[in-house]
């Protein structure tokens, strides 16, 4: 099992999020997140008092699918979530040990 | 006699009501008691509640959403307290002591007014008071209400440089010695027939002076005493809600109808042009700031508009009815050009942490609009002087005006914090200030998600 680890723009969501339900992932996991890469942050300011805003808002998906499933759903998000412009964000994937599904106790593939 | 014949105009029932009541008019008639009239008594009771929205929500909003999420509710807390001490304080002594009866000494009478009217005494519905217009009054009790929301105000926006560290048993104590020594005092001085400002022939409408530039300078010399937040400036105290700022900067906006136009005491045209300037000034005010931010190669902001929109409500409080529509507009432009300056410039320049910005906003406003209401009142410039204004002579007063009140505030707020601090300490400990007034001072959060 893969663990797909996207980090995009927020605006970006929903189309995202279609892309996966056209390739039929069955679930995915949403939070709220903030940080920088290269785009680095912006100014902002209030009556003259300018902060340098490192930490610009992203949003993190993160999906559990079998092996031979996970290049579908990296391709998937990197065409959905591209605008071309910096700050697009990134797709980790990492290897998953063990999956369970607390309902009913099916353990790693019968889980996702 | 015009008492009578007014009412016994109206429909049936008010004729009746009329004869009814009659042997206590005959008496006031025979010493040509002045004239009540309902509009204008409408009218100030509108004015009225309109100020205490400025407050409740209007500032508290304003105030609140720029500060940081911990202290929300503090900051509304505070706000919200000083206004409602400010309403018994008022009744107990402040209205004796700015609009009693008149000491004997001539000395005393041009600061204070004496106490024979504290608590009210001698105040009944049937007393009244007196408006710009000879013969006309309202009712005390109206003009009483009216005014203390003027106090109500004042004392709360000088708590603008001092939130998020100053302890709330300090700001109680600091506002009724604050109230006591500094706002009665000004207030008699500008507006009380026997005043010293007012016998000059200073002109403040609405408060300039009074509100502004005393809540302003008073704000100054709090903050400087309190010290600045733990942080300034290198951490960064953004606004966690301009979203409130915004609503508390359109109720602030709606409620200076009352503050400004119900400066006139009646309905009449008087009333009107401080209605006209309220408008025009503040969106000048308003558009002005965003200009300065433009062509200093900023965006144009909504915590700038907000801003400006305030600084002209102040600038344009002691010029409401003492100028033309297009004063105001000069008036208020040029208001907040310089807070702009002050605020932006100034501020950082000299490192004292104003943390909302009273004085740089109601402080260096109040003072433009002071000194500039001597300049746009003049009739050839649009505004409502007699045809033999004397342009210099009337900048020198209000000069005089200004000067003597920065003095007073800044006296006067040293002895009420020093105070405070004997008794309460005046500031948060350290953890409390990181962890937020709300938590430390309050038991409360603003926001539970």
């Amino acid at each position: 099992m893969k663990l797909i680890l996207a980090v995009i723009k927020p605006h970006k969501l929903e189309e995202v999020r279609e892309a996966l339900g056209d390739i039929s992932v069955q679930g995915l996991t949403v939070s709220e997140a903030r940080g920088y890469g290269r785009q680095k942050g912006h100014t902002e300011i209030y009556r003259g008092a300018e902060y340098e805003t490192n930490l610009v808002p992203k949003i993190r998906v993160e999906i559990v699918v079998e092996d031979g499933f996970a290049e579908r759903v990296v391709e998937a998000i990197q065409h959905s979530a591209r605008t071309g412009s910096i700050g697009d964000g990134k797709i980790f994937v990492l290897d998953v040990e063990q999956a369970v599904r607390i309902r009913t106790g099916e353990q790693n593939d019968d889980a996702l | 006699m015009k008492l009578v014949s007014n009412l016994c105009r109206g429909a049936a029932g008010v004729t009746l009501a009329a004869f009814a009541a009659m042997p206590a008019w005959a008496q006031a008639a025979a010493t040509a008691a002045p004239t009540v009239n309902k509009g204008d008594t409408a009218w100030m009771m509108t004015s009225t509640v309109l100020v205490l929205m400025m407050i409740l929500p209007g500032l508290a909003l304003f105030y609140g959403g720029l500060v940081r999420s911990k202290n929300m509710l503090s900051v509304m807390t505070q706000v919200g307290a000083v206004c409602a001490l400010a309403m018994l304080i008022w009744v107990g002594w402040g209205y004796s002591m700015a609009f009693g009866d008149d000491f004997s000494s001539d000395f005393l009478k041009q600061f204070i007014s004496n106490f024979d009217k504290a608590f009210l005494r001698t105040v009944t519905p049937d007393t009244t008071a007196a408006t710009f217009t000879s013969g006309v009054a309202i009712p005390e009790y109206v003009f009483i209400c009216f005014q203390m929301t003027f106090a109500a105000i004042t004392v709360a926006l000088v708590l603008g440089s001092v939130v998020e560290r100053m302890k709330f048993s300090a700001v109680m104590i600091f506002a009724a010695i604050w109230l006591t020594i500094v706002y009665f005092p000004v207030a008699h001085m500008v507006w009380a027939s026997s005043g010293k400002f007012f016998a000059m022939g200073a002109l403040d409408f609405a408060g300039g002076t009074v509100v502004h530039i005393n809540s302003g300078v008073s704000a100054l010399v709090a903050c400087l005493i309190l010290g600045k937040r733990i942080g300034y400036p290198h951490e960064p105290m953004p606004p966690h809600s301009l979203t409130m700022t915004g609503i508390g900067t359109g109720l602030l906006w709606v409620g200076w109808f009352g503050f400004n136009a119900g400066s006139a005491l009646e309905a009449n045209g008087s009333a009107a042009l401080a209605m006209m300037n309220t408008f025009v000034g503040t969106a000048a005010g308003g558009l002005t700031w965003m200009v300065v931010e433009k062509l200093m190669g900023h965006k144009a902001s909504a915590l700038g508009f907000c801003s400006g929109l305030v600084i002209g409500l102040v600038a344009v409080t002691p010029a409401a009815g003492n100028s033309g529509p297009l004063g105001a507009i000069v008036l208020c432009s040029v208001a907040t050009v310089v807070c702009y300056l002050a605020v932006t410039k100034l501020k950082p320049a000299l490192g004292y942490d104003d943390a909302l910005d009273t004085f740089g906003v109601h402080g260096v406003g109040g003072m433009v609009g002071a000194i500039g209401t001597g300049i746009v009142y003049a009739d050839y410039l649009g505004g409502p002087s007699k045809s033999d204004f004397n342009m210099g002579h009337q900048i020198l007063v209000q000069l005089a005006t200004v000067g003597t009140t920065i003095v007073w505030a800044a006296v006067g707020t040293t002895i009420a914090i020093y105070i405070a601090k004997a008794l309460t300490g005046l500031r948060v400990s350290r953890e409390t200030e990181f962890e937020g007034l709300d938590i430390g001072e309050h038991g409360e959060r603003a926001y539970n998600y």
